[in-house]
């Protein structure tokens, strides 16, 4: 499986999308803080987060015994990269924000 | 552009298929850094991180092809100038087969939301990838 494979797969499940969403809001969480917002155990929050780890989309550091996870954007910007480039991405981002616009005032 | 508060801690993490002298050459050498870094020629020394009018630090670790880590007080803008400094380490670990990991934190971000911003979303990753791509490609991200 090269990287993009397993960048794919692993947002192939909503419960992983989820656990990137929780990170976006606020990333440093410890697996405790992120499994309390899910109804799963713990070692199936654990599984999930292994795949977002081996995608390279959550990074982990360690705080004396606690090991956060961070999100890692930068598996997804390579991938935008891949087929937008900075001359799309002016046209794409404008579209983006009107679509945002659009449905918040809806 | 995003309206939620940037993170106090921001991680990238990439793979880069160069040696860690290269990445280590590149990071700290102006007539790289030109070529990724916004056109800012950055010099690192042990004592300083020197990026011109546009972001300026002191050091505090500094190891040849492993690890980095320097304040970062951004100078493009006023009022980020007048943030509290934040603190930016590079980690380079070699892998097998010719690639190297590199994880960059910029954390201490709390007191200086303005900085925050500016560096997550686009900053670091526009940096990030435009390293990546000279030193996989030999040419800018850009021109």
């Amino acid at each position: 499986m090269d990287d993009g494979d397993r960048i794919f797969k692993a947002l192939a499940d909503p419960t992983r999308r989820h656990l990137l969403d929780r990170l976006f809001e606020r990333d440093g969480r410890t697996l405790t803080e992120l499994e309390s917002e899910l109804e799963m155990t713990r070692f199936g929050v654990m599984k999930h987060l292994r795949v977002l780890e081996d995608a390279g989309l959550v990074v982990t550091l360690r705080q004396g015994r606690e090991k956060l996870h961070y999100l890692n954007p930068v598996p997804i910007r390579l991938i935008h990269d891949r087929w937008i480039d900075k001359y799309t991405e002016h046209r794409v981002a404008a579209l983006a924000d009107l679509k945002n616009e659009l449905e918040e005032s809806a | 552009m995003s309206t939620m508060t940037a993170q106090a801690t921001q991680v990238y993490q990439l793979y880069i298929r160069a040696t860690p002298e290269a990445i280590w050459d590149a990071i700290t050498k102006p007539q790289f850094t030109q070529k990724y870094f916004y056109g800012v020629p950055v010099r690192v020394t042990p004592e300083a991180f020197d990026g011109s009018d546009s972001a300026q630090g002191s050091v505090l670790e500094f190891e040849p092809s492993r690890k980095l880590v320097h304040t970062w007080r951004a100078l493009y803008d006023e009022e980020m100038a007048a943030e509290p400094e934040s603190r930016v380490t590079w980690a380079i670990e070699p892998q097998e087969g010719g690639y190297s990991l590199l994880t960059v934190t910029h954390d201490q971000l709390d007191g200086s939301p303005k900085t925050a911003g500016s560096v997550a979303g686009v900053g670091w990753m526009m940096v990030l990838s435009g390293l990546k791509t000279l030193l996989e490609t030999g040419k800018p991200l850009s021109d």
